[in-house]
């Protein structure tokens, strides 16, 4: 819309006509109290505290409702104006207890800060306190009555950021109370957005609750280890005796790829760090082959010979290395792809893979010497068309749920899904379309034909033609899909889009790094980048030694130590055991080397147990579903164990092998640095000494054990990679491009996809080992859920 | 939900019910009038009616109560057979109501929003009925009595009394 110009408090202001005042005034730096104003959800004018003067208009306005026009003049200062927003604040403390010392919010209470500001401190609203003991409402949200100011960002938050409506409001006047839709419970996705949005102390969070003040916190922005979405959390850490520990998980400073989104995940399931579960030491098998704990210069000593000894053993063939190496999906890049290096260089084998959620090579493929065909997650909240193939985002891809809901509340983005079941998005949906199941052919393939003008490929109803029509209007367009399409399906949708100048797509997978393990080259065919093996090309001169022949997948691997084949397994942060369902004794005859932060079920068979920091100890990048990169930090700490990186670098060293032609670091390799010796005075001061650094744009790259590292040789290797690095170091997304992979033919094992199908309250294995989920996963359970169409206001 | 097997509104209700759900664009804008049918028909918006009504209208029991309890006139606990709002607003007060109050409490042993032992009538104090011309008034269900005296009020509660014993030997 047209720029107006308007003034506040004698400032010229300019901003597009029909902005809400309350944002104009923030941008333009003038901060204007308010409770009950929330960007992006509806208006509410329920508290009054944003109360301003417009000119020639009789009674103070509220700046959350109005729009700025031309010429029009406001003051959102003076005395008049303090002595409303006094009144406010007293009719608000009148129900409210002074319990700001042991209230969970104090200290970060937009009531308290109001409340010092405009110190209203007598009351002369007298009214019977509306007493009531806090509640507990779920495992994770709790309610204090009253501290509620009335605000109503969270049913609005529930319902309309949400689509939950979990919350409402009940009785009228000075006795409404915002009460659950359990009535003392709450049935709901357990997210915790709620309790974000709450300005005052009155939701409050299960797992954060009395464990401590905010000004206690040191605050990580890190990655959600959970699903592919990738959000970005901070977490809120506190020292103890054997680390850092983790106390709570938001995003209220909204920042990042999902502004203030989290679920139920990201928010509750980070106690795994803490679970008492966790393996700390390096366990040995002993000669009676019990497990026990060793220190880690033995251990990696054992693990080294080993490796070394099998690899030598099988040098002469070449062709078939008897050493095996399965990778994770929620290591970072960087130690995914030291790991394959390692593999490739240190082991002289290709028998690489990891557990594949998603078939990401099919898709890097049909879309080789493509570029801008691949949608970042952002593009999703601003898209103004979606099509929605299979899946159920809600469930499995939290974030994407939430911006294609606010894209539809915000925008009236047009929603098409298409799956073979209900799903709650439908809600939003401009049109569906339920592909008919038990086909003998997969419904979704026999869809990409109907796509393509096959009338016959599905039951083409009126509904099936308009749906089709629909989407072929469509001048720009989103698909989005997930595991129901693998190798030649994707490639034969994809070309199905690219017939289109508009069109761009997202494949969906399920960990917080499945993307990384694939575009790191965890693949026994493919390097980094989907190069294939076979013709290394840059890679050659950087790989010595590399093996050409593609190796043994996963199954491969497993089938050959069930043939005693196999000389050694290098497991890492995945449990193929229990995936592939793989015989506990057809490892009998081979070395196991698991690295874990679990005994999972694969670890408990290792000769070596090596104890592994999770993606919250670390620091790395990691790739999410829609190729877009993050930077993870390193948050929490535990006494004991160490990132994988470290431990690959270790091991390799315990090898012989020459560590800087794993790792670049140092003078020739990495970039130097002045550690502080040349200034005298400040030298030593480790932090005054970061900011030097960045302030002269040097990276410290003095250690084998720098993952960041190998980032340059990612960067300089895989043309997909091609960073932005002012903004990945500066806490935003960057997305890569997959398009940039050489055009070649693979032929993808479709078996091969194990996809998790987690839910909202289950994560692979980590969900096993957090306390907060598994209750929460549980008391969901006593809840059936219907999918219901219609919803209390749209 | 098949509403002819499970609802527990009177036929004749549920098949105005069905109709009134097309009457809207949305279902839910059916909600209000609703609310109040089924008051009047089952004597007071229980749980089974906001279960009921959130299931025709395609949306939760919580809704239900957000818009249910913001009325006054809405309630959620059995009244009388027969419930007598006494008006006590401005221009009853000035001709006797709250002296009629009194005497109501009096005579059926009940207090502000109580219920006879039996059932037949309860009581309470309301604002403006609309009646202020023919002050002192009160109101006995849908039924207004006006320009009222403490033996005027007696014979009305008398001829209730008879409808209810009435309708227990007749059914
Ligand atoms: S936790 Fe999430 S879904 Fe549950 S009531 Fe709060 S906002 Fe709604
Ligand atoms: S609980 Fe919090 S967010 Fe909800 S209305 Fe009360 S003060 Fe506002
Ligand atoms: S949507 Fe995924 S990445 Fe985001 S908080 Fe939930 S589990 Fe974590
Ligand atoms: S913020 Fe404007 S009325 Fe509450
Ligand atoms: S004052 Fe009693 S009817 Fe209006």
């Amino acid at each position: 819309m047209a720029d107006v110009t308007f003034t506040v408090d004698g400032k010229k202001l300019t901003a597009p006509a029909g902005t809400l005042l309350i944002e104009a005034c923030r941008k333009a730096g003038i901060e204007i109290p308010a409770f009950c104003y929330y960007p992006g959800l509806s208006l509410q004018a329920a508290c009054r505290m944003c109360v301003v003067r417009q000119e020639k208009v009789p009674k103070l306005q509220t700046a959350c409702t109005v729009q700025v026009g031309e010429g029009q003049s406001f003051i959102t200062e003076s005395p008049e104006i303090t002595q409303a927003r006094k009144a406010t604040i007293e009719l608000l403390l009148g129900n409210h207890p002074l319990d700001c010392p042991v209230c969970d919010a104090g200290g970060e209470c937009e009531l308290q800060d109001m409340t010092f500001k405009y110190g209203a401190g007598e009351s002369l609203y007298v009214e019977a306190k509306q007493h009531r003991e806090e509640q507990k409402w779920s495992p994770a949200v709790y309610f204090d009555r009253p501290r509620c100011i009335l605000c109503y960002r969270c049913v609005r938050m529930c319902g309309e950021g949400m689509d939950v409506w979990a919350l409402g409001i009940q009785n009228r006047g000075a006795s409404a109370i915002i009460a659950p839709n359990g009535g003392d419970h709450l049935d709901c996705e357990q997210c915790g957005m709620c309790i974000d949005a709450c300005p005052v102390g009155a939701l409050t969070s299960g797992t954060y609750r009395y464990k401590t003040r905010p000004w206690e916190m040191n605050h990580v922005a890190t990655v959600c280890t959970h699903c592919g979405d990738g959000c970005k959390t901070t977490l809120g850490i506190r020292q103890v005796n054997d680390g850092a520990e983790i106390v709570r998980a938001d995003n209220r400073d909204k920042s990042g790829i999902n502004g203030d989104f989290l679920c139920a995940k990201g928010r509750f399931g980070f106690d795994f760090v803490e679970s008492a579960d966790r393996l700390t030491k390096p366990l040995i098998r002993n000669a009676a082959g019990k497990l026990e704990p060793a220190t880690w210069e033995q251990a990696i000593r054992l693990v080294a010979s080993k490796f070394k000894e099998v690899r030598d053993r099988n040098s002469d063939k070449a062709s078939s290395s008897s050493i095996g190496v399965i990778g994770s999906n929620t290591t970072t890049n960087e130690e995914n792809y030291l790991l394959q290096k390692f593999a490739r260089t240190a082991l002289n084998t290709n028998n690489i893979d990891h557990e594949r959620t998603t078939d990401y090579a099919g898709f890097a493929h049909a879309l080789a010497g493509t570029t801008g065909r691949t949608a970042s997650l952002r593009d999703t909240q601003t898209a103004k068309a979606v099509l929605l193939i299979g899946g159920n985002p809600t469930e499995e891809h939290p974030l994407l749920a939430w911006n294609l809901r606010t894209n539809f509340r915000l925008n009236q983005s047009r929603l098409y899904i298409t799956t073979d079941s209900p799903i709650k998005l439908e809600r939003q949906a401009i049109k569906s379309l339920q592909l008919p199941v038990g086909l003998e052919s997969n419904g979704y393939e026999a869809f990409t034909e109907f796509l393509n003008g096959s009338d016959s490929a599905i039951e083409a109803t009126s509904e099936a033609k308009s749906f089709r029509e629909a989407i072929e209007a469509e001048e720009s367009l989103i698909v989005i899909f997930g595991e129901e399409y693998r190798g030649q399906a994707i490639e034969s949708l994809v070309k199905w889009g690219l017939k289109k100048a508009g069109v761009k797509f997202a494949y969906l997978g399920d960990y917080a790094n499945s993307r990384g393990a694939a575009d790191m080259g965890l693949l026994p065919n493919l390097l980094p980048g989907y190069v294939p093996v076979a013709s290394p090309a840059a890679f050659t001169e950087e790989y010595i030694g590399l093996p050409t022949a593609p190796g043994k997948n996963a199954v491969e691997i497993f089938d050959a130590a069930g043939n005693g084949e196999l000389g050694a397994l290098y497991v890492v942060g995945s449990n193929p055991v229990a995936t592939f369902g793989v015989n506990p004794a057809a490892l009998k005859s081979t070395f196991v080397v698991v690295q874990d932060i679990f005994l999972t079920e694969t670890a408990a068979l290792a000769d070596v147990v090596l104890p592994s920091a999770s993606l919250y100890e670390k620091t790395g990048t990691v790739t999410n579903s829609y190729g877009d990169v993050q930077l993870a930090k390193k948050a929490a700490d535990k006494a004991g164990v160490k990132p994988d990186f470290e431990i690959i670098v270790r091991i390799a060293g315990g090898m012989g092998i020459d560590v800087k032609k794993l790792v670049p670091f140092g003078k020739t390799n990495g970039v130097s640095a002045d550690m502080g010796q040349s200034r005298g005075a400040q030298s030593g001061e480790a932090d005054r000494h970061a900011v030097w650094l960045t302030a002269n744009h040097l990276e410290p790259r003095l250690s084998p054990f720098d993952p960041l590292a190998v980032l340059d040789e990612i960067e300089r290797l895989i043309p997909a990679y091609k960073l932005d690095r002012l903004n990945l170091f500066g806490g935003n997304d960057v997305a890569s491009e997959p398009g940039f992979v050489p055009v070649s033919s693979i032929a993808s094992a479709r078996d091969l996809i194990l996809p998790s199908h987690d839910g909202l309250f289950t994560s692979g294995i980590l969900g096993a080992h957090t306390v907060a989920l598994q209750e929460l996963n549980q008391y969901q359970h006593q809840f059936e859920h219907p999918v219901v169409t219609e919803t209390a206001a749209d | 939900m098949s509403t002819e097997t499970m609802s527990i509104f009177s036929p004749q209700l549920a098949a105005k019910f069905d109709a009134l759900v097309l009457k809207y664009p949305v279902k839910r804008s059916a909600l209000v009038p609703m609310l109040l049918y089924a008051q009047d028909e089952i004597g007071y918006v229980s749980d089974a009616v906001i279960a009921e009504i959130a299931d025709r209208l395609s949306i939760t029991p919580l809704d239900v109560r957000n818009v249910a309890t913001y009325y006054s006139m809405l309630r959620f606990k059995p009244v009388g057979k027969y419930n007598v709002q006494v008006c006590t607003n401005i221009s009853c007060m000035l001709r006797g109501a709250y002296d009629l109050f009194d005497h109501l409490q009096g005579t059926l042993g009940i207090g502000h929003k109580g219920v006879t032992a039996d059932g037949v009538f309860s009581l309470e104090e309301v604002e403006c009925i609309g009646a202020c011309c023919w002050a002192p008034a009160i109101q006995v269900n849908y039924d207004f009595h006006d320009e009222l005296t403490n033996d005027k009020v007696d014979a009305v509660l008398a001829t209730y009394r008879a409808k209810a014993k009435g309708a227990t030997t007749n059914a």
